[in-house]
């Protein structure tokens, strides 16, 4: 369904004929498939499910409906990366002039910088006992790592902003397959790491004390959650840029359609529900049968929120 | 170490609670030897303020004592992992329990963490524990509803239930009446002497309700200042140990009516 959908129109029979290998299709058709709306689509699936998961698991740890996979300031830090790549080129003279800003560059700034401030985090989230506490300090660093990039931005040329905008607004396409192999395995090193962890999920959902009087080693869990909520957004938002919305939001639907907090259920199903989310936004910003492309960023807020507002209102109450 | 004659299953030797901040230390009580029997039904009492919830804390591992030793089954409890301790101590906190769409039956299955498997599966025998749990707490019809839609009553018997499915030998409850009235926190007392008699366990609370305590417990703590006594209800009535657990200007000890009344010159 989604891979069907494009600038250019291909019928489902002929796409069903590209997946199995059949040749005998326009050849450029079979490139558009094969190397771009395939990819695209699994990068969709990937995304959707792994902020969606990331931000159930915010949730419960920190036992606030606000908490998305973003509080903790790695997306902050991975702006952070980028722009100090792409806007820092002239603040700072001709270091980085000479390199082209390719995927790559752009995904390793971004992971550096995710990991830079998601580390300080986790060193403080160490030191502090209070849940709450590691919350605030991870705003903190947000609007730290905002200000610096307003600093930047002030100092730099307007392609340079252009160029670091275009970033902010996500993207699911432009990954080749060798990026899409490495954004995988890191993928599923998180999402198994996540079956590790829904013992001490569930027990969270009593309270901090309660899960360390059923033997939870609540301390040990924390930081597990920590590192795999950053495997997952740090690889996401390296290679599509920070999609908003999504981590927090999609929790929440699950939880008012599957009525319940087990994470047993509560995992594949927020996981398959965000994969399905990002699908079909991604559909709406292809605006099918016309040749724009709209930023993903914007289309998962704007058709989002009003889904997400409308449920609350029906169901009326809403879950940690 | 003591020689184990009277079964006992919690003992503390020489315990000095309380709060360590950097290199101030806050003692609340120290030099408490306490000895708790297997099967008993012991209550905390002392005023506001007076560190019960402190002590029930330290006993349970969840804060560190400032120095002495806590014994479970006269083995230290700093020798027991988080785990190994989940199956002999289970908690009743008196902290809200924060919000979500956990149902009674889920609750109470939480209990049973301490021996599930890695995904959490519910054996057959754990199946079994959860509903000896449910039926001795009488809540057999609550067990589909989600829990934020009981009445505090109600939630405190799940929560009961939840400590009972964890199957352990000592069952903490802190303040379990806070917020009954008359009726509730008799039917609680009640449930909790029931399952001390009909089972072995041994369960501790600390209360204020202690004319009701007075009536139904088998022990109690008494908690006041610096001093930390314990022993059978009745000696500790007969030796007067009860007059300073309250300021003499409101309230004394009555003996014969076995409870604190007004005083009358007042």
């Amino acid at each position: 369904m989604n891979i069907s959908f494009g600038s250019v129109s291909i019928p489902f029979l002929d796409i069903f004929y590209i997946i199995i290998g059949d040749d005998s299709i326009k050849e450029s058709w079979q490139t558009i498939i094969l190397d771009f709306r395939i990819p695209k689509a699994v990068t969709a699936i990937m995304v959707g499910s792994g902020l969606s998961i990331s931000g159930l698991l915010m949730q419960t740890l920190f036992r606030n409906p606000l908490a998305g996979p973003f509080v903790l300031g790695i997306s902050s830090g991975a702006s952070l990366g980028v722009a100090l790549l792409i806007l820092g080129s002239s603040v700072f003279g001709g270091i980085f002039l000479s390199i082209s800003f390719s995927n790559w560059a752009i995904a390793i700034a971004a992971s550096l910088g995710s990991f830079l401030v998601l580390s300080a985090v986790i060193i403080a989230a160490n030191k502090v006992r209070n849940t709450m506490s590691i919350l605030i300090i991870g705003l903190m660093f947000g609007s730290f790592t905002a200000a610096i990039i307003s600093v930047l931005s002030y100092f730099s040329e307007a392609q340079e902003i252009q160029q670091y905008v275009f970033w902010s607004f996500g993207s699911l396409g432009n990954l080749s397959w060798d990026e899409l192999a490495i954004f995988f395995a890191i993928y599923i090193l998180g999402v198994l790491g996540v079956f590790t962890i829904i013992k001490p999920l569930n027990s969270l959902l009593l309270g901090e004390n309660y899960a360390k009087s059923l033997g939870v080693n609540v301390k040990q869990s924390r930081i597990i959650i920590l590192v795999i909520t950053s495997l997952l957004t740090g690889v996401i938002t390296a290679f599509s840029g920070p999609i908003a919305f999504i981590g927090l939001a999609v929790p929440h639907v699950a939880k008012l359609i599957f009525t319940t907090s087990n994470h047993k259920i509560l995992i594949p199903a927020t996981a398959l529900t965000g994969a399905l989310v990002l699908l079909v936004c991604d559909i709406i910003a292809q605006v099918p049968t016309s040749e724009f492309t709209l930023p993903i960023n914007a289309i998962t807020s704007l058709f989002g929120a009003p889904i997400v507002i409308w449920l609350l209102i029906r169901k009326k109450k809403i879950y940690v | 170490m003591k020689t184990n004659l009277k079964n006992i299953v919690l003992s503390t030797e020489n315990l000095s609670i309380g709060y360590q901040q950097k290199k101030a230390k806050t003692i609340i009580a120290d030099a408490i030897n306490l000895s708790l029997e297997k099967g008993k039904f012991i209550a905390l009492l002392g005023k506001n303020g007076i560190g019960k919830s402190t002590l029930l804390r330290t006993i349970s591992k969840v804060q560190s004592p400032l120095s002495g030793t806590v014994f479970i089954n006269d083995k230290n409890l700093n020798q027991y992992t988080n785990k190994q301790l989940a199956t002999k101590l289970s908690l009743v906190l008196t902290e809200r329990l924060p919000e979500s769409q956990l149902t009674v039956f889920e609750l109470i299955a939480l209990g049973r963490q301490p021996y599930t498997n890695w995904v959490d599966k519910i054996a057959t025998q754990d199946l079994n524990k959860i509903n000896w749990a449910i039926e001795k707490t009488e809540i057999k019809h609550l067990q589909e509803k989600r829990f934020y839609e009981l009445s505090d009553g109600q939630l405190q018997r799940v929560l009961i239930a939840r400590a009972l499915a964890q199957d352990t030998e000592i069952i903490i409850l802190d303040e379990p009446t806070a917020h009954l009235d008359m009726h509730h926190t008799y039917k609680i007392f009640q449930l909790l002497k029931k399952l001390v008699k009909t089972t072995t366990k041994t369960i501790i609370i600390s209360t204020h309700q202690i004319n009701l305590a007075l009536e139904i417990v088998d022990e109690l703590i008494i908690m006041n200042g610096n001093d930390v006594l314990s022993g059978e209800t009745q000696k500790l009535i007969d030796s007067n140990k009860l007059d300073a657990l309250f300021p003499k200007e409101l309230l004394t000890f009555n003996k014969i009516l076995r409870q604190f009344t007004i005083r009358k010159d007042n």
